[in-house]
């Protein structure tokens, strides 16, 4: 059984491929690590209720809401946040249909975008609206976001 | 964010959990068992709980089966609602599931959470009560399984230091004609303005309710004059409404008047919907 001292603990962080040992408590979220520890500010704060999606990044192949999410609960996985991503086809699409205005909620659609396709090559329309209706856009760029993700499968076929 | 000096243990088995945590209430240390984590979190940021150690149960694996043995389906504590709804063993459960938060939400709020949480619409809670499931859990006593109708009153009546580890549902409800319904405000994500699951089972209707009152139930009376089938519909709904346990909620998701309606119109229909089938 892996049992934490109250203070700070030592863990080592996979995080877009690369190590990194950081001093943790155990009780900061998986968010706050990896803003204000680790430099990756992609993530990003909104509602810190797990409700706007705007923290969202990926552990292993599975996408979570960062802020509520413990940074302990990633230690032994591969994280992976925007700016870990290279190139993505969803990025791309993002750019090709305007797919924002300020831009604050972008990184977590991507995130989840990127996971819906790697999880389903193909989604149906269901599937889609079930997993976009977990991103919460204040400038309601609803429209845009799904043709960048319909055109990412559309070159696919 | 937590308390700054709050502690995280991670056992491996059922009884390392409950040692730990009398251990850990011995020394004053408050600890609770932490499971998806999502409400400890969000509570615990507002200063609504101030836990002082965090029991994460999801190492434990008898909390992450899901499996048939002979003649039960279990299901795990700890299991994310999402992947109970791919898996998709127990159509009902994945119906009610697939309406509670949002997709990626539920990659992370697991069943015993929602069942054991304290924001009270337990929505998961419904398809166990309707199958008149039987409930594992541990504690300082070691394990026991108590049929849900025993140990569930408006909320899982634990006691100090006790987890539920897994529940057991007989085969044959798994795969009975259900209907699962959720009415909200507005949108598709968010809490309920009413949750209705309902089943047949040998031609009765089984119903059980989350949003309407501020617990989650399955009421026998209201079953009894739904069931009614001498009764014009309208007549059955009006009684059994007048059986409905508790206050009715009235509250920023809708007024209790509100709520009534919508309850009226979905009882209807999901009358009509399952004595067709
Ligand atoms: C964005 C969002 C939207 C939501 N929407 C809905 C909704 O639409 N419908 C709905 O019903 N709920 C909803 N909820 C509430 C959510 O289901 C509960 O807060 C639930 O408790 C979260 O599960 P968890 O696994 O994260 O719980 P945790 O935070 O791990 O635990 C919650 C509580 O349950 C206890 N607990 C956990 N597991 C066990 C166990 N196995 N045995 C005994 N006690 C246990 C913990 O000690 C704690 O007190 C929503 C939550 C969020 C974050
Ligand atoms: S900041 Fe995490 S969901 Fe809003
Ligand atoms: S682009 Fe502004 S919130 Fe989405």
């Amino acid at each position: 059984m892996a049992a934490s001292p109250p203070q700070k603990i030592n863990v080592s962080l996979d995080v877009n491929g690369e190590t990194r040992n950081v001093a943790i408590r155990p009780a900061d979220t998986l968010l706050f690590i990896l803003r204000e520890y680790l430099g990756l500010t992609g993530a990003k704060p909104g509602c810190l209720n797990g409700d706007c999606g705007a923290c969202s990044v990926m552990v292993d192949h599975t996408v979570y809401k960062s802020c509520i999410m413990l940074a302990v609960e990633a230690v032994g996985s591969k994280v992976t946040t925007i700016e870990g991503l290279k190139d993505s086809p969803i990025q791309h699409a993002f750019i090709e249909n305007f797919a924002f205005q300020c831009g604050y909620c972008t990184p977590g659609f991507i995130m989840n975008c990127h996971a819906l396709l790697k999880n389903h090559p193909q989604p149906t329309y269901e599937v889609i609206k079930e997993w976009l209706s977990s991103n919460i856009c204040r400038c309601t760029c609803y429209e845009e976001i799904q043709e960048a993700v319909m055109s990412v499968i559309e070159k696919r076929e | 964010m937590l308390s700054a000096d709050i502690e995280y243990y991670r056992p491996a088995t059922i009884k390392a959990a409950t040692e730990l945590f009398f251990s850990l209430k011995g020394e004053n240390k408050r600890p609770v068992y932490y499971s998806g984590g999502t409400e400890i979190l969000t509570l615990g940021r507002l200063d609504l709980i101030q836990p002082g150690a965090l029991i994460d149960i999801k190492a434990i694996k008898e909390c992450l089966v899901f499996e048939f043995d002979r003649n039960n389906l279990l299901t795990g504590a700890a299991l994310p609602l999402t992947y109970i709804e791919d898996a998709n063993l127990f159509p009902l459960l994945s119906a009610t599931s697939m309406g509670i938060a949002d997709h990626t939400a539920r990659n992370k709020i697991t069943l015993g959470g929602n069942l054991c949480g304290q924001i009270f619409y337990r929505e998961a809670v419904l398809p166990f009560l309707l199958c008149d499931s039987v409930v594992t859990i541990a504690g300082q006593n070691g394990v026991e399984s108590l049929p849900i109708g025993q140990i569930f009153n408006q909320t899982f009546q634990l006691a100090e230091g006790q987890f539920i580890i897994q529940i057991m549902t007989e085969r044959r409800y798994v795969d009975l004609p259900f209907v699962s319904i959720k009415k909200r405000q507005q949108w598709e994500t968010g809490y309920p303005l009413l949750t209705v699951a309902a089943i047949k089972v040998e031609n009765q209707l089984r119903f059980a309710f989350s949003g309407l009152c501020p617990f989650p139930f399955r009421s026998k009376e209201m079953e009894d004059e739904l069931n009614k089938a001498g009764l014009s519909l309208p007549e059955r709904v009006k009684r059994a409404i007048g059986h409905i346990p508790g206050p009715v909620l009235h509250d920023v998701e809708g007024s209790s008047e509100y709520r009534l309606f919508v309850l009226e119109n979905t009882l209807n229909e999901i009358i009509i919907e399952l004595e067709g089938r």
